[in-house]
């Protein structure tokens, strides 16, 4: 048998401001990986599609019968089931992102020295990167997927602006995505990652999740308005209700800042970790 | 003008070339300056204690390490600029395994050739030839983490065969094996060096180095202190054999009370090395002067001693 | 038994952040999120006063609230660092090398989580408080009932816990599938009669309904069927020593290899 090893092609020209040899443009080869490798945990798999489900059954059903209806993104009156199910569906876009971003990738970092193998062969910290990123949206996709049936099963879309909540919530994904593994690769140890709980927690919490803003006072408003997840639920609230408008692109806006930024950083901070 | 012309031949057959290569951790420098020539088809062996900069010295030429200063070229090329193409030529044994615990034993072999780049056809086909080098067949289907160290070793050497690498580096390839799992490993690297496959080995084990490589150099505190093939080394620093003496520490003699009746003496802890060419004509010397060892040892000499006439240290403490 | 309870809090000295996050902060988060801001949603409203049987909603979460974040943090407790005693940092072995037996080190991991729950639940009570969460001193009595009810949980958990071989699935599965849908479907934040009736059954099995149930009937301080107390009471005793019987012996059989 002989050696059929192809060269790495030359990367493309936005990628070429990186520094030489940290892209080999096969970052497909990680999904490969990680798609083998959940199909031996995929219980793990299945089990992160049914936590926002429980979540949905259990306050929508029974907190729902204590609130009765809301007002809608357009003022229009929406039952509490459609006001907290884009919510959830936001909620657990961060969520799996963060968690994928920050505690797996720390760990095979750390402890599984996963990263180390993987640098050994052409492959390079960009590759490493968003391959991780990738599989995290793909895997962030199918739940959202997942619960958007349900939510269609339950009756809670009601207009075609809806199937617009799978992208965006890749998009949310995608930013949290970023700026975790930028925030990962800071992370010194485990004992860090109680800061990670503590920004994401009160966010799932008090970012309109489970509520509307009006429930606060004018200063909290300003604060719960400048958290991400805030704009995330703005967003699947105004496309599962049809209650879309101009002002949503603001939303995306701040997605794609983290984006831009997430990135940036994740990527120069692992070539600074992993090339030692 | 001859030696120019076989200068010449050996660069242009040289895998790997360093010249005043430097390695800096902030203030702490790993690698202080180290040449080295890694001709084709050789087992070339970097031998020293933990901390002499062997490891960083391998990682820089794994291409996973950049380096603080210094000239490199690997198979002809700058990691600086080509790491990637590189990569793809060579195979990289690290010190501790890194296998996939997500993966079976056969989907690391398959997966790790994909990252090469390799197709799927390629890879499956791959991976059944070195299971069976790896003698890991039976296995194949396992996970990884219950295997045996040895196994495990086997499993990762194996996985660095998967893209037919022309340079394969093994750092410490041997460490923590039980004698047995030792043995088998040499078998099979020996049986690729027949192969023609050149290896880059690190070690902190003398006889390791003098059953596998062809020519090694010897570092200590991240500088090469000596160079040449094992026999030369022990044939320049050491003597024929050496006589191994204990005594009872309350009656121990002062190594210069000896030093007439050998070459040379070493004062270890729990022993005295005494180098000459005869052991057991200088053993009769010992007792007819009158001292009296626990026991006494006569063999050959080794790269051990090597290294502690050229450190004043012992290899592994 | 008393030595291995002294083994953990010379830990948790140098380790008492992290926990103090899981322990404190989280359940006040969940307080200010529920109690104070949904609690203000359905102010005034006759559904949500129909449910509460005329409470304020904060009041009637509170105890409930204490139970929950008993019965979560008794059981991450029970999972990865009792895995880390076997496999990892192998400090089990490390003390029955000595002359403590297995059931001792487990007797002494629950006395300890149980000592920890305690400490905890008593800060928070402090914390429900200042929100206006206690309606009168029978939040004493919910502290114990939660505390019983984390007990019974972490000694189940535990049981588990010493089959387990490999961490990931296992644990996930557990959280996922286990403890988050117990705190979802218990009558935490609302009766368990409004949810489907397909899930109702759900929570006759949870632990924490049982206690839920007991420490919000003491908070309120109106214990009207002593009986359904009683059965409560019965169930969450009947699993701790179900639960302690399981550990102790899984422990000796996993120290014994």
């Amino acid at each position: 048998m002989t050696a059929q090893v192809p060269a790495p092609p030359a990367p493309p020209a936005l990628l070429r401001l990186l520094p030489a040899g940290s892209y080999a443009g096969r970052s497909r080869a990680l999904l490969l990986r990680s798609a083998t490798a959940s199909r031996r945990a995929w219980l793990a798999f299945v089990s992160g599609f049914f936590e926002p489900v429980f979540y949905l059954v259990a306050m929508g059903q029974g907190l729902g019968s204590l609130v009765g209806v809301l007002p809608g993104p357009d003022g229009a009156p929406i039952s509490y089931a459609a006001f907290i199910a884009p919510g959830l569906l936001a909620a657990s876009a961060m969520n799996g992102a963060v968690f994928d971003s920050t505690f797996n990738v720390f760990f095979k970092l750390k402890y599984g020295r996963l990263y180390e193998a993987m640098l050994s062969t052409p492959l390079g910290p960009v590759d490493i990167a968003l391959g991780e990123i990738g599989w995290a949206l793909i895997r962030g996709g199918l739940y959202a997927l997942g619960f958007l049936s349900v939510m269609a099963g339950f009756g809670l879309l009601v207009s075609p602006w809806a199937l617009l909540a799978l992208p965006a919530a890749l998009v949310v994904a995608f930013a949290f995505a970023a700026v975790g593994m930028a925030a990962t690769s800071y992370m010194r140890s485990w004992q860090d990652f109680d800061l990670v709980t503590l920004a994401i927690l009160p966010m799932f919490l008090f970012s309109t999740t489970f509520y509307p803003l009006s429930v606060y006072p004018r200063w909290l408003q300003l604060v719960v308005e400048f958290l991400p997840l805030f704009h995330a639920v703005e967003l699947m609230r105004g496309l599962t209700t049809g209650a879309v408008h101009l002002g949503m692109v603001g939303h995306l806006a701040y997605f794609l800042v983290m984006i831009v930024v997430g990135v940036t950083v994740a990527s120069r901070r692992l070539d600074v970790l992993l090339l030692r | 003008m001859s030696g120019l012309a076989a200068s010449v031949l050996f660069v242009a057959d040289g895998l790997v070339q360093a010249r005043g290569l430097r390695k800096r951790f902030g203030d702490f420098e790993a690698v202080r300056g180290v040449d080295v020539d890694v001709a084709r088809g050789e087992v070339f062996g970097f031998l020293g204690p933990n901390g002499a900069g062997k490891s960083s010295t391998m990682r820089m030429i794994a291409c996973v390490s950049p380096r603080s200063e210094g000239a490199l070229q690997v198979l002809g090329m700058d990691p600086d600029v080509d790491g990637p193409r590189i990569r793809a030529r060579i195979g990289v044994v690290p010190q501790l395994d890194n296998l996939d615990t997500e993966l079976t034993v056969r989907q690391n072999l398959q997966i790790y050739g994909r990252y090469f780049g390799l197709s799927r056809a390629h890879v499956r086909a791959k991976a059944t030839e070195l299971l069976e080098f790896a003698q890991l067949t039976e296995r194949a289907d396992d996970p990884v983490e219950p295997l045996s160290g040895g196994m495990k070793r086997r499993l990762t050497i194996a996985r660095a065969l998967v893209n037919e690498p022309e340079l394969l580096l093994l750092d410490e390839p041997t460490t923590g094996l039980d004698p047995q799992a030792r043995h088998l490993l040499w078998e099979r690297l020996y049986r690729l060096k027949r192969e023609g496959v050149t290896q880059i080995i690190t070690t902190h084990y003398m006889d390791e180095a003098e059953q596998l490589c062809d020519r090694l150099v010897v570092m200590d505190g991240g500088v090469i202190v000596a160079e040449g093939s094992p026999a030369e080394l022990i044939e320049r620093y050491s003597t024929r054999e050496v006589l191994e003496l204990r005594f009872d520490p309350a009656l121990r003699p002062a190594p210069d009370a000896l030093a007439r009746l050998a070459e040379r003496v070493e004062e270890l802890p729990d022993r005295l090395l005494l180098y000459t060419a005869d052991g057991e004509h200088t053993h009769a010397e010992v007792a007819r002067a009158g001292f009296v060892p626990l026991s006494a040892l006569v063999r050959r000499s080794s790269l051990e001693d090597v290294f502690l006439r050229l450190t004043g240290r012992t290899l592994v403490d | 038994m008393l030595l291995v309870v002294e083994h953990f809090w010379t830990w948790y000295r140098r380790n008492w952040r992290a926990t103090a996050v899981s322990s404190v902060l989280q359940p006040l988060l969940f307080l200010l999120a529920f109690g104070v801001g949904f609690g203000s949603l359905v102010a005034g409203t006759g559904s949500a006063a129909a449910a509460t049987g005329g409470v304020d909603y904060i009041v009637w979460l509170a105890p409930a609230l204490l139970a929950v974040s008993t019965v979560q943090s008794a059981a991450f407790e029970s999972t990865y660092p009792v895995l880390s005693g076997f496999k990892w940092q192998r400090t089990y072995f490390a003390m029955t090398a000595g002359p403590i037996s297995p059931a001792q080190v487990a007797l002494g991991h629950l006395l300890w989580v149980a000592c920890k729950m305690a400490g905890a639940g008593a800060i928070y009570i402090g914390v429900i408080a200042v929100f206006g969460g206690v309606a009168g001193p029978g939040i004493v009595v919910s502290l114990l009932v939660a505390v019983l009810t984390g007990a019974a949980v972490a000694a189940m958990v535990t049981a588990f816990s010493a089959t387990v071989e490999n961490e990931g699935a296992a644990f996930n599965a557990l959280f996922r599938f286990v403890v988050i849908p117990m705190t979802l479907f218990s009558g935490t934040f609302f009766p368990v009669d409004r949810l489907p009736g397909w899930v109702q059954p759900v929570a006759l099995i949870s632990p924490l309904w049982h206690g839920t149930e007991l420490a919000r009937s003491a908070a309120l301080g109106a214990v009207s069927q002593p009986l359904a107390a009683l059965g409560h009471l019965a169930y969450l005793s009947a699993l701790l020593v179900l639960g302690v019987a399981l550990a102790t012996r899984l422990f000796a059989r996993r120290l014994a290899q």
